[in-house]
């Protein structure tokens, strides 16, 4: 009995730091989710992306290795309602059919305390680059993973909004972008 | 006997009057309105607009329940005092129950209402865009069926001025006024 209560906690480890030795290579996006909040007349509003798409090769014990590219597919947004939904995919907007893509490409993870890290990386939207630089929080999950983390953007900066709605006293122009994805090691 | 309301329910009147008046306007302006920024704000001014006159219409009506009204005029009677009475109360109820919808239209709609863009007013339901929908389609057939109303209200009011010639609207009326 003692024997066999070994072998079972010696498997479990193994499992474990075999487990753990795996890098993330891909997300599983029916577990994943990109959401963003912004104020429109001081009134919180939720949005989200149904569609993203990641290229991943992050191991949490390794992290100045790790590497990440993030695409989410403007069109596939959920403003809140659906007459934003149809308003800012056009050209004053996204303008999704000339730029259907907003992508992010992470330069560096850098640990800061256990399961913590920072990430830098440049975020393309509407054919504007910025830096963007925020805490990832890093949760096992068995052999999975989950990443979550936030930061604002300014719509200004990428043009999302212009014409009518280039000032910022109705749409503000923070916008919080918050992810949380399911990481795996197997593709 | 007292022949006036009293300055506090002349003052509710007519201040709710003149908001209402604005509010029934908005709306009906506002939601034919393609989306722009002025849209936005106008929604958000009419919502605030339409909290406000929901707080005050429960101030109003605790004033009216402490308050006894001056006495209708001598000439009404039977089934036209019955229709009096009965009118002045789906007033009420419809200043209650149309800031009520819309409170909740907005909620269902994720659109939380936020009092002059300070004060959030917490969401009674959540959202859901269906219910939205009923909830938009009965906040603005509650708004037809309270014009009606409100058209009659003021019809009966210069009826009993005008042809009547009895006191009715003089109750409602500033003191000085001798009109």
């Amino acid at each position: 009995m003692n024997f066999l209560n070994k072998t079972f906690a010696l498997a479990i480890t193994t499992l474990a730091l075999y487990a753990h030795a795996a890098p993330y290579q891909a997300i599983v996006p029916a577990k994943s989710s990109v959401t963003f909040s912004y104020k429109q007349m001081g009134v919180a509003i939720d949005g989200r992306f149904k569609k993203f798409a990641a290229q991943v090769n992050f191991d949490p014990a390794k992290a100045e290795a790790g590497k990440a590219s993030f695409d989410v597919e403007l069109a596939s947004v959920d403003a809140g309602s659906s007459e934003a939904d149809d308003e800012v995919v056009t050209k004053s907007w996204f303008n999704a059919a000339a730029f259907p893509k907003a992508s992010f490409v992470a330069k560096q993870f850098k640990q800061t305390a256990p399961n913590q890290y920072e990430v830098t990386g440049s975020l393309s939207i509407k054919g504007q680059t910025r830096d963007v630089k925020f805490p990832m929080k890093h949760t096992a999950q068995g052999k999975d993973g989950v990443l979550t983390g936030s930061f604002t953007l300014k719509r200004g900066d990428f043009n999302i909004g212009e014409g009518m709605w280039a000032k910022f006293d109705v749409v503000a122009n923070d916008i919080q972008v918050n992810f949380s994805l399911t990481a795996q090691s197997s593709k | 006997m007292n022949t006036h309301y009293t300055p506090v329910a002349k003052s509710l009147h007519w201040l709710m009057a003149l908001m209402i008046f604005g509010l029934l306007a908005l709306g009906f302006y506002m939601s034919d309105l393609p989306l722009s920024p002025d849209k936005l704000q106008l929604y958000s001014w009419h919502k605030w607009a339409g909290v406000t006159v929901f707080v005050l219409v429960w101030l109003r009506l605790a004033w009216r329940i402490t308050h006894r009204p001056p006495p209708m005029s001598a000439g009404m009677y039977g089934a036209v005092k019955l229709a009096a009475i009965a009118g002045h109360w789906m007033l009420y109820v419809f200043m209650v129950i149309i800031p009520l919808t819309g409170w909740l239209m907005s909620s269902a709609k994720g659109f939380q209402t936020v009092w002059f863009g300070v004060l959030p007013i917490p969401d009674l339901i959540g959202k859901d865009k269906a219910l939205g929908r009923s909830l938009a389609e009965l906040h603005s057939a509650l708004n037809v069926g309270f014009l009606l109303l409100i058209v009659v209200h003021a019809l009966a009011a210069f009826m009993h001025h005008f042809v009547h010639k009895d006191d009715t609207l003089r109750r409602m009326l500033p003191r000085s006024s001798k009109p």
